[in-house]
C-alpha cells in the first residue's frame, strides 16, 4: 500500500546555505492494509522526518515515496485531496491542534466543507456519530471548549477527525506521550480496535514499550538511518544491532531495577552513531545494519 | 527531613474554589527519594508547588510544612524568600523554558548568583566539576541554550539549581519531555545528587511509575486531592494495597506485553471534579471493589510498617 522507498532528505547549512546536511539516510521500508508499523528512534532520528514527508508537509529530497503505486511528490489538486482523505496524521500536542477560542465540533466543520461538501446533513450526522463511538466520546462532546477536555479526549477527537474521511493509513506521531498512563492505554487500545477493522498506522514513538505493545512491524532509526528492522517479536527477542539494545535497556520496567552501575552510566546511545554501512537480512523479516 | 501535616491548598477560579489539596500529610527522611504519582490533576503538582512558592491563583488554606525540625512559612511569600533556591530549590517540568535563550549559560548562572548576593567565580570550580559528573563539559558554559539537547538543559537546570545544596529538591516532571535514553540520564543524575549528599532529601513528581520504579526509595499515590497510598517503592511495584494503584500499574505497558495476546485495561471514567469533589472516598464510582462504607471517607492509615492506605478494603488485600 504505502511504500517508502531510498527515500533521504537534505537540508541546506551554513552561512549562504552552500552546504548540505544528509538528515534521512536512504531510508526505505512498506506499510501494509491493516498492519501497524512503528517508528522507533531517539529525539534527532529523523522518526518525524519520516512522518511529515509521508503527509508531504516536507518534501523528498532523493528517492520516492508511492500510495497504491501512485508518487506521492506529483499530487496536485484534486488528486492531492483524495490523497488526504486516504493518509492523516495526528500529532503529539492536542492542545495546539485546537484553537482554543473556538469549541471542539470547529474542526469537524471545517473538515466537512473541505472534504465532505457533498453529504447532506443527515449522512454526515451519522457518519459523525460513527466516528465519534469509534474512539468513545458522545457527540455531546463537541459543544465543549479544549480547555474543558482532558489530553486524552482531546486525542480521541483528532482520531474521529481522521475516521470521518475512510481513511487507509494514519500517521500517529507520538500521539500518547503527554498523556497519562490510564488514558494512553485507553489511546492505545483505540489504535488496536482500529487496526483489526483494516486501518494501517504508522506508530511514532521513543518508547519502545509502547511500540511493541501494538505493532506488527518495527523500524528502528538512528542519526536518520534505518539501523534495525523487522517483525516486532524477532526485534525485541532478538536485537541485534548495539542501538537498539541500547533503546530496550533504556526503557525503564517495573519489575526489574537498574543496578547503580547502570543507572548511572552516562554512556550517550546515540555516540555509537556509525555513517555508512548496509541493511542485510539477518532472519527472515529481520534486516539489521552491518558495517564492514 | 520534610514533614507536612495537613496542607490544604484551593485555587481560585470564577465557578468557585478548586480544592487542588485537601488535607496532605506525610514526611520524606533525608536521604530519602519520594516519588510523588497520580494522573493530571490529582495535585501532584500543585503539592510539589506549594512547597516552593504560592502562584497567584493558589490559596493557602491550612496545614504546616517543616523542614529540617523549623516551620517553613509557605503561605508568606516574602518570608519565603531566603528558603528558595538555599533551602529548597526546584527543578522545573520545561528546562528550556528555565534558560534564559539570549544569555551564554555560564554568564546566566554568574547573573543569578549575583542577584542572590553569591559571587560566581566562587562557585565556579565547584559548577564546573558537578557538571562533570553529569557528563558535561565545561564548554557547556560558554554555549546558549539553543546549542544543547533536551536532556543536556534539564541536567544543566540541575546541577544550577543544587548548587546551594539543597535540603529539599522538588523534581516536576523532569523526565517527561525526554526521549528514553536522556530520560535514563536525567534519572541517574538525580540518584547521584542525593547520593553526593548535594540535595539531602528528594520529591520527584511525574506520572510514569516505572521511572520510579528505577530510582524511588518510596512512594506516594495520590487520588483526586487526596493521598491514596504510601509505601516503600518494592510494596508499591509488588504488593500494591489501593484498588487505584493496583489499576495504574496494571494500564503499563511492560516490554513484551502484545495488544493482540493481552489487552491492559485502563481505568475506566475520570476523576471527580474538584470543584465540589463528592462525599466518602473520591474514588469510589470508578473501584471495583467499591460497597456501601465508601459513601464515608476511608482514613490514610498504617497497615504495615511504612505502608500507609486510604481504603477500606485495603487490610483484605494486603492478606489475601
Amino acid at each position: 500500500m504505502l511504500k517508502v522507498e531510498n527515500v533521504s532528505k537534505l537540508y541546506r547549512s551554513g552561512a549562504f546555505g552552500g552546504k548540505k546536511t544528509r538528515v534521512i539516510h536512504d531510508v526505505d521500508f512498506e506499510v501494509k492494509p491493516g498492519e501497524v508499523v512503528s517508528l522507533i528512534g531517539e529525539s534527532g532520528s529523523g522518526k518525524t522526518t519520516v512522518g511529515r514527508m509521508i503527509l508531504r508537509l516536507t518534501s523528498v529530497s532523493e528517492g520516492r515515496i508511492t500510495f497504491d503505486g501512485e508518487d506521492i511528490s506529483t499530487l496536485k489538486g484534486s488528486a492531492l485531496k483524495a490523497y488526504y482523505r486516504r493518509v492523516q496524521g495526528v500529532f503529539q500536542d492536542p492542545f495546539s491542534s485546537f484553537n482554543p477560542i473556538f469549541k471542539v465540533g470547529r474542526v469537524f466543520r471545517t473538515l466537512r466543507r473541505e472534504f465532505l461538501a457533498d453529504l447532506d446533513d443527515a449522512a454526515f450526522a451519522a457518519r459523525l456519530t460513527g466516528a465519534l463511538n469509534a474512539v468513545g466520546l458522545e457527540v455531546a462532546a463537541l459543544d465543549k471548549y479544549p480547555h474543558q477536555m482532558s489530553g486524552g479526549q482531546l486525542q480521541r477527537l483528532l482520531i474521529a477527525r481522521a475516521l470521518l474521511l475512510d481513511i487507509r493509513l494514519l500517521i500517529a506521531d507520538e500521539i500518547i506521550s503527554m498523556l497519562d498512563a490510564s488514558t494512553r492505554i485507553d489511546v492505545l487500545n483505540l489504535l488496536g480496535d482500529l487496526k483489526q477493522r483494516g486501518l494501517s498506522i504508522i506508530f511514532v514513538t521513543h518508547d519502545l514499550a509502547l511500540g511493541n505493545y501494538i505493532s506488527d512491524r518495527i523500524v528502528i532509526l538512528q542519526k536518520g538511518a534505518i539501523v534495525e528492522m523487522g517483525a516486532t517479536e524477532a526485534v525485541f527477542g532478538d536485537p541485534q544491532h548495539a542501538y537498539t539494545r541500547g533503546l530496550i535497556s533504556a526503557v525503564p520496567q517495573l519489575h526489574r531495577r537498574w543496578s547503580d552501575a547502570e543507572l548511572k552510566d552516562l554512556g550517550l546511545v546515540t555516540d555509537t552513531a556509525q555513517a555508512g554501512g548496509r541493511l542485510v537480512a539477518y532472519r527472515e523479516n529481520h534486516a539489521v545494519r552491518v558495517y564492514s | 527531613m520534610l514533614a507536612v501535616s495537613d496542607l490544604r491548598i484551593h485555587y481560585r477560579t470564577l465557578s468557585g474554589s478548586v480544592k487542588a489539596l485537601d488535607g496532605v500529610s506525610f514526611s520524606v527522611a533525608d536521604g530519602e527519594i519520594m516519588g510523588l504519582a497520580g494522573e493530571s490533576g490529582c495535585g501532584k503538582s500543585t503539592l510539589g508547588k506549594a512547597l516552593i512558592r504560592l502562584e497567584e491563583r493558589m490559596q493557602y488554606v491550612g496545614g504546616e510544612v517543616s523542614l529540617d525540625g523549623a516551620a517553613v512559612p509557605i503561605a508568606d511569600n516574602r518570608a519565603m524568600v531566603p528558603y528558595r533556591f538555599r533551602k529548597i530549590s526546584i527543578v522545573p517540568q520545561y528546562a528550556m523554558s528555565a534558560l534564559n535563550p539570549t544569555r551564554r549559560i555560564g554568564r546566566m548562572i554568574d547573573e543569578l548568583l549575583d542577584s542572590r548576593g553569591i559571587k560566581g567565580l566562587t562557585l565556579r570550580p565547584e559548577l564546573e566539576r558537578r557538571l562533570a559528573i553529569l557528563g558535561l563539559t565545561p564548554d557547556v558554559l560558554g554555549m546558549y541554550p539553543i546549542e544543547l539537547s533536551g536532556g543536556m538543559k534539564q541536567r544543566v537546570v540541575m546541577v544550577l539549581s543544587t548548587l546551594l545544596d539543597p535540603s529539599l529538591l522538588i523534581a516536576d516532571e523532569v523526565t517527561s519531555a525526554l526521549d528514553v535514553a536522556s530520560q535514563k540520564k536525567v534519572a541517574g543524575a538525580l540518584v547521584e545528587f542525593r547520593d553526593r549528599g548535594f540535595v539531602k532529601s528528594m520529591i520527584v513528581v511525574t506520572h510514569d511509575l516505572a521511572i520510579l520504579a528505577q530510582i524511588a526509595d518510596s512512594i506516594l499515590i495520590m487520588y483526586a486531592g487526596k493521598l491514596a497510598e504510601k509505601a516503600p517503592t518494592r510494596t508499591i511495584i509488588e504488593a500494591p494495597a489501593h484498588p487505584y494503584t493496583r489499576l495504574l500499574l496494571g494500564s503499563l505497558p511492560e516490554v513484551g506485553i502484545r495488544f493482540e495476546e493481552r489487552r491492559l485495561p485502563g481505568i475506566k471514567g475520570r476523576p471527580p471534579s474538584l470543584l465540589a469533589p463528592p462525599q466518602g472516598c473520591r474514588f469510589r464510582d470508578r473501584c471495583p471493589l467499591a460497597f456501601d462504607k465508601c459513601a464515608v471517607e476511608p482514613p490514610f492509615v498504617e497497615i504495615a510498617p511504612g505502608h500507609q492506605v486510604a481504603c477500606w478494603k485495603a487490610d483484605a488485600h494486603a492478606e489475601g
